[in-house]
């Protein structure tokens, strides 16, 4: 058995209703476990691209682009080499001050993130990054009491002309 | 011209050269049935009982033509009462398209009366499905849909259209007598540029046969170097009518064959070849021949459980050739060592062209030998379904027959004893194994095939749960002939119960008081009990000579017949429990 690893797939797909249940629906279906999913439209409003986030073996993703290639709305199937792929997540977090606000500012800073709104005992801080540089940034803001936090899910394309 | 969405649904089901539709009006499909009264003479509705019946029947008539089936529904209700038809077709990659309308596109989300979400339903179980709110999209929908359910791997396709589409108008422009009612790949292609054209953007559909001449003399390879090679057949090799294609094969490279379920008819089973039906209840003989060979050519077949068992160690010692349209089947039951993608006909066709004729004596006088330690069926005098089903056989005439099937021991027997030698001669529910599927099947065959004789065989328990359509065979007059193995229990059920659950028998003594012959009477057929092969024969050739009324022969059998050989789930196909 290969080993089971995070992969990304990027899929273009026709803007028609009900697309995105056509492909949650057969991820669910074949049991395939999506980490994360993010849509939306493309350069063409025709179409939309899809980022999808997999744990798989390779006979699994090879299972998952064939499944994938048999939706009728599916009009493209990239699997992101992601060494040479842009991969970027973001997240928004609305963090407890409590007296640390500027050891919480320095946290964001340190990240390049930005507090994007503010209040006497709170703050909301984003950052845009890749997924292990997200995770890392909540894990360093964790400490100080998350009150709430949202993850959009990972989108990226192939660097250069490869895409 | 300007005509009416219902009118344009009409017209666009001509177009695609369908003769005959299968279905049950309501209030959402009001302006649909007003076009089918205006446009009777052009396009035949079979009104069936229940709208699961109709999907069967849309089912058996392409599976005994090629054809694609038609049937209709309105919304709710009947739209979900078509779900185990299209799942069954789905299943067995049958092409069909249904239609269904919905409620008009200001009361949808409402929960309005009668309102599903049938496209979110079928979704699962359709190859593609749409939702069409616009007059001006109907046409190009419908011509779509019949292009994906009839392209690559076949397989049903569903379009839902709201109320208010039917009777608003939009410009038709039928395209009979132009070059082709159906884009080409390469027209679709070009589509794919214009992503906005009407009915919805159209992506290409993927071409069916992508094989390269690399991949025929890979196989050549693999099939010379062989000295034992099988060939396994699927519905496939029914599917694109590839029977002749594989028929040489067969003679060029010296192979026995053997089939799964949707295999039967793809190969002459009276051939000295034929080793029969692989997997669960398959033959002994085509056990060993999977055992014993060191090649498995494995044509249009998905690799089943029920013909797998145990997939760890299935075709264990053997390399396996698989041949296939559909990509996502290659390695997803089984890992092969090498494969085909494309429609079985074209390879089959290719690779016909550069095998040289093989000898394999000693291999298939060892399949001589087997069938000849093995017969298909012990013969008895007693009445049994094995005995029914090849006194059947004897009195047809085979080619001009279709066989239908319910699910269960009779399903098994047939498969098992019935000498099929044509393709399309065999309808039966393979993957989804759905009770109450023939009868409604065989009515669609018969319509599609008013030449020959169709005859459903089923059982008691099956027989009650859609046995309402022998009132639509009355009513139109198709002589089906649908007989019952009679054993008064659920005998598959049963037989596992017997096996596995230490004769425990759960609610599968059916012990049913139905009077047969006052229930096939009651609803306008000849209905006829039999308790011995003399009367059984001398029904069946009575009713074979009906020309306009549907005969039900009630056949009393043992309540405790078993289908045997079994492969017990987990054990291994090249193992079967003999008795």
């Amino acid at each position: 058995m290969e080993e089971i690893r995070r992969r990304v797939i990027s899929i273009l797909v026709a803007n028609n209703a009900g697309v995105l249940n056509k492909v949650a629906g057969l991820f669910a279906r074949r049991a395939y476990n999506i980490d994360s999913l993010s849509v939306g439209e493309t350069e063409n409003p025709d179409t939309s691209r899809m980022t999808i986030v997999v744990h798989a073996d390779d006979l699994t993703l090879e299972q998952i682009k064939n499944q994938l290639a048999k939706l009728i709305d599916v009009i493209e199937i990239t699997v992101l080499r992601t060494a040479a792929a842009v991969l970027r997540e973001h997240v928004l977090v609305h963090v407890e001050t409590d007296g640390h606000r500027a050891d919480i500012m320095f946290v964001v800073d340190t990240f390049r993130g930005n507090v994007v709104d503010i209040s006497q005992n709170a703050l909301i801080a984003e950052l845009t990054g890749s997924p292990s540089k997200i995770s890392a940034f909540i894990k360093n803001l964790k400490p100080f009491g998350i009150k709430s936090l949202v993850r959009t899910g990972v989108t990226g394309l192939q660097r250069g002309d490869t895409m | 011209m300007k005509l009416s969405g219902a009118d344009i649904i009409v017209e666009s089901l001509i177009e695609q050269g369908v003769d005959t539709v299968f279905g049950y009006p309501g209030g959402w499909i009001l302006h649909v049935y007003d076009s089918l009264y205006r446009y009777s003479d052009k396009i035949n509705h079979i009104l069936v009982a229940h709208e699961q019946g109709a999907a069967h029947a849309a089912d058996g008539y392409s599976r005994a033509s090629g054809k694609v089936g038609v049937c209709l529904a309105t919304a709710g209700p009947g739209a979900t009462n078509l779900v185990t038809g299209i799942a069954t077709a789905y299943m067995d990659s049958i092409p069909m398209v249904a239609i269904t309308c919905n409620v008009n596109r200001g009361m949808l989300g409402k929960d309005s009366f009668q309102e599903i979400d049938i496209v979110g339903v079928t979704s699962p179980i359709t190859k593609h499905n749409f939702i069409v709110k616009r007059p001006e999209d109907i046409a190009p929908t419908i011509r779509r849909a019949f292009e994906i359910a009839n392209s690559g791997r076949k397989g049903p396709v569903l379009v839902d259209i709201t109320k208010d589409a039917t009777g608003e108008e939009a410009e038709f422009e039928s395209l009979v007598g132009a070059a082709s009612c159906r884009p080409s790949a390469k027209d679709l292609l070009s589509d794919a540029k214009d992503l906005s054209s009407a009915g919805g953007k159209m992506p290409p559909l993927q071409t069916s046969s992508t094989f390269t001449d690399k991949d025929i003399y890979t196989a050549v390879g693999m099939i010379e170097s062989s000295e034992k090679p099988l060939i396994f057949i699927g519905g496939g090799v029914i599917s694109s009518d590839a029977g002749e294609q594989l028929a040489e094969l067969q003679k060029l490279v010296d192979a026995p064959v053997t089939h799964s379920l949707m295999g039967i008819g793809g190969f002459d089973r009276t051939n000295e070849m034929s080793t029969g039906m692989l997997g669960m209840h398959g033959s002994k003989v085509s056990s060993l021949a999977i055992k014993n060979c060191d090649l498995l050519i494995a044509i249009g077949t998905r690799f089943s459980d029920r013909v797998t068992c145990n997939t760890s160690i299935f075709a264990k010692n053997t390399k396996i050739l698989h041949i296939d349209i559909d990509r996502a089947e290659i390695n997803k039951n089984i890992c092969v060592d090498e494969f085909i993608l494309g429609d079985v006909k074209d390879v089959l066709t290719a690779l016909n062209k550069k095998l040289k004729p093989a000898k394999h004596d000693t291999w298939t006088s060892s399949i001589k030998e087997w069938k000849l330690q093995y017969p298909t069926a012990i013969q008895s005098d007693h009445f049994t379904a094995q005995e029914i089903i090849r006194t059947i056989g004897d009195t047809v005439d085979r080619d001009n027959t279709v066989i239908c099937t319910d699910v269960g021991q009779h399903q098994m027997w047939t498969a098992q004893n019935y000498p099929f030698t044509t393709p399309r001669t065999f309808v039966s529910s393979g993957g989804l194994g759905t009770m109450g599927f023939g009868l409604g099947a065989a009515i669609g065959a018969k319509i599609s095939c008013p030449d020959k004789t169709v005859i459903n065989i089923t059982g008691d328990g099956c027989f009650h749960m859609n046995m309402n359509e022998i009132s639509t065979a009355v009513t139109y007059k198709i002589p089906v002939i649908d007989i019952i193995i009679n054993n008064n229990v659920l005998g598959m059920v049963r037989q596992w119960q017997r096996m596995f659950y230490d004769k425990r028998f759960s609610n599968t003594t059916l012990d049913k008081k139905t009077n047969y012959d006052m229930v096939a009477q009651g609803l306008g057929a000849v209905g006829v009990t039999v308790r011995n092969q003399a009367e059984f024969k001398a029904a069946l050739e009575t009713a074979m000579k009906q020309t306009d009324t549907p005969t039900v022969i009630n056949c009393v059998v043992d309540p405790d017949l078993t289908v045997f050989p079994m492969v017990p789930p987990g054990a291994d196909v090249e193992d079967p429990i003999m008795e």
